[in-house]
């Protein structure tokens, strides 16, 4: 069944859409991320402008990682006041991202922009977690115990002034390098229309240490924010989300999800981590390939205005 | 992405055009032939189900006693044009590895939307000065550029030739040199296929019978595509009232997830 999309201005599958929905959110339940760093990708590769992909995927991105964060909520497996000195910084960050959006659209270079964050982006977030889980795995074949970390270990910017107390997280830090933290995933969300989830957790667990009880519940509740802070953005300045397609792909989402949560839950951690890296390396270097290879037409179209 | 036609002028051109393909033109001379044409309908909705679409000029050519016999057959081209949309024509080239857009031609108020149909190859119809003074068919239709604050032609343009190109890909741009067929010597008609990706406003018909090598009639007459309905109404919030779209989206999203979350409820 055709449908035609108000704002992408193309008519699409619904059932394809839908299917993509699902199978990334499948993939997102089970690996507990929002899985724009999929979902956008996979829509310009069926022909919706990049624009348009990544605005509506903050959408998308926003619903489905809703849904986690009321979960986690239930759990009493958030820490408020965490997600909020996050999404401090994470809506300067949004605002800075859609603005050099409009900026990279105006200048010809915003599909290269995207190609190249989500290369250097995937590219090293992907190494780093096939490196480290298949470290685990060799440890875990060879029977050695699983190196903990060391408490106590601080790092410097943790002692920076401005000292909060973060209760839920156990945490006694200051505030600048969770606001850092916030504005980086806040910017890159905006521009390459990723929730940023696979970014945050290793970030607020070994820079942060914050503890794994609380980790994956507070970034989703700033994932959230974020994305909902990016899609009111992107709407009033670009013009460029496309809700029936977002609402299509965010139903798919949360019901692919739930199927994900309870494949993740038989599979190991590091096996998981391990095929989460290996994915995001894939998406990375068909980024890669498409900014190397010499493209099928080096001309194209792009409209800038309507007569008067 | 469409322009919203500003309705006011939209609707006198309507008007003008649809009078003008009602009443016919009378031509150069009084006893030339009368040409009458019109389309199938006169709107094309945009639904959400929408995935293309077809509409059929058809026209008489009318003679009456006074009218001189021609040599040859009478031919038809009827040219469709779209709302005009600054484009902007990029390419591409490599540096440091990489493929980035590094020159860009603008071009200024080209039609969205061009389909030249004819009854036979053009060059057949009329000779090149003629075509070129008549801006018919694709290749003599002028796209002025904009060159420092400054707007004027570039023959021989490259950018120029990726631009028809990418737009004759896309179903936009086309000529066709049997696309009007003589039922009888004097009645024809024309398919006009609209592509998918069709650009919404007001589209002008202009329709020319040559005899002899010679332009003899011409007519004018228009047709409408718009959203309608659901589509219009989110492109019209999109569009209009981008702040407000945004909170509704957010709030959709924000149902969804929490729908998700009730129904999926496992503890």
């Amino acid at each position: 069944m055709q449908i035609f999309l108000p704002i992408a201005d193309i008519p699409v599958n619904v059932f394809l859409v839908f299917a993509m929905g699902l199978a990334v959110g499948f993939i997102s339940g089970m690996f507990g991320i929002g899985g724009g760093f999929l979902m956008t990708p996979l829509l310009i590769f069926i022909g919706v402008q990049p624009a348009v992909a990544v605005a509506s995927v903050t959408t998308h991105v926003a619903a489905s990682s809703f849904s986690g964060a009321i979960a986690y909520w239930r759990r009493n497996a958030i820490d408020v006041t965490l997600a909020l000195t996050l999404l401090a910084g994470g809506i300067v960050g949004t605002a800075g991202g859609v603005a050099l959006f409009t900026w990279l659209r105006a200048l010809d270079q915003l599909d290269l922009m995207i190609g190249l964050s989500y290369v250097t982006l995937l590219g090293i977030v992907g190494l780093l977690m096939v490196g480290e889980s298949a470290r685990a795995i060799v440890r875990g074949l060879m029977g050695r115990p699983a190196i903990l970390r060391r408490p106590g270990s601080h790092a410097w910017f943790l002692g920076l002034p401005l000292k909060l107390r973060f209760k839920r997280s156990k945490i006694y830090a200051s505030a600048i390098p969770v606001l850092a933290i916030g504005l980086i995933i806040g910017f890159l969300g905006a521009v390459m229309g990723i929730g940023g989830g696979f970014l945050l957790v290793p970030m607020l667990i070994y820079l942060l240490r914050v503890p794994t009880a609380t980790v994956i519940g507070t970034s989703m509740v700033l994932t959230f924010l974020t994305m909902l802070s990016a899609t009111v953005l992107h709407a009033a300045t670009n013009h460029l989300v496309d809700a029936v397609l977002a609402l299509i792909l965010m139903v798919g989402g949360v019901i692919g999800a739930q199927f994900g949560a309870h494949a993740g839950a038989r599979i190991r951690g590091e096996w998981l981590r391990l095929l989460l890296g290996l994915l995001v390396l894939a998406v990375g270097s068909r980024f890669a390939f498409q900014l190397v290879l010499r493209p099928d037409d080096l001309y194209s179209i792009r409209v800038i205005g309507c007569a008067p | 992405m469409n322009c919203v036609v500003n309705r006011v002028m939209h609707r006198a051109l309507m008007t003008a055009f649809l009078g003008a393909g009602l009443f016919g033109n009378a031509g150069p001379a009084a006893a030339a032939e009368r040409l009458v044409a019109s389309l199938t309908h006169h709107r094309v909705m945009i639904t959400s189900n929408y995935t293309g679409g077809e509409l059929v000029l058809f026209g008489t050519v009318e003679r009456d006693a006074a009218t001189p016999a021609r040599n040859g057959p009478y031919d038809i081209v009827a040219t469709v044009t779209g709302p005009r949309e600054t484009l902007r024509t990029r390419r591409k080239q490599r540096v440091l590895g990489i493929w980035v857009n590094t020159e860009a031609h603008t071009f200024v108020d080209p039609p969205s939307y061009l389909a030249v149909l004819a009854s036979r190859p053009l060059d057949a119809i009329a000779n090149a000065e003629i075509r070129r003074r008549l801006q018919l068919g694709i290749a003599d239709t002028p796209f002025p550029e904009l060159i420092h604050n400054d707007i004027g032609e570039v023959s021989n343009d490259p950018f120029r030739a990726a631009l028809l190109q990418l737009m004759q890909e896309r179903g936009l741009y086309s000529e066709e040199p049997n696309g009007v067929t003589f039922l009888t010597p004097t009645l024809f008609r024309a398919a006009i296929s609209l592509p998918a990706e069709v650009p919404i406003g007001t589209y002008i018909v202009d329709v020319k019978l040559f005899a002899d090598g010679n332009l003899i009639a011409h007519t004018n007459s228009a047709f409408e595509i718009a959203k309608v309905g659901f589509e219009q109404f989110v492109v019209n919030a999109a569009r209009n009232h981008g702040l407000l779209y945004g909170l509704a989206t957010a709030l959709m999203a924000l149902c969804t997830g929490w729908i998700a979350s009730v129904a999926f409820r496992r503890d």
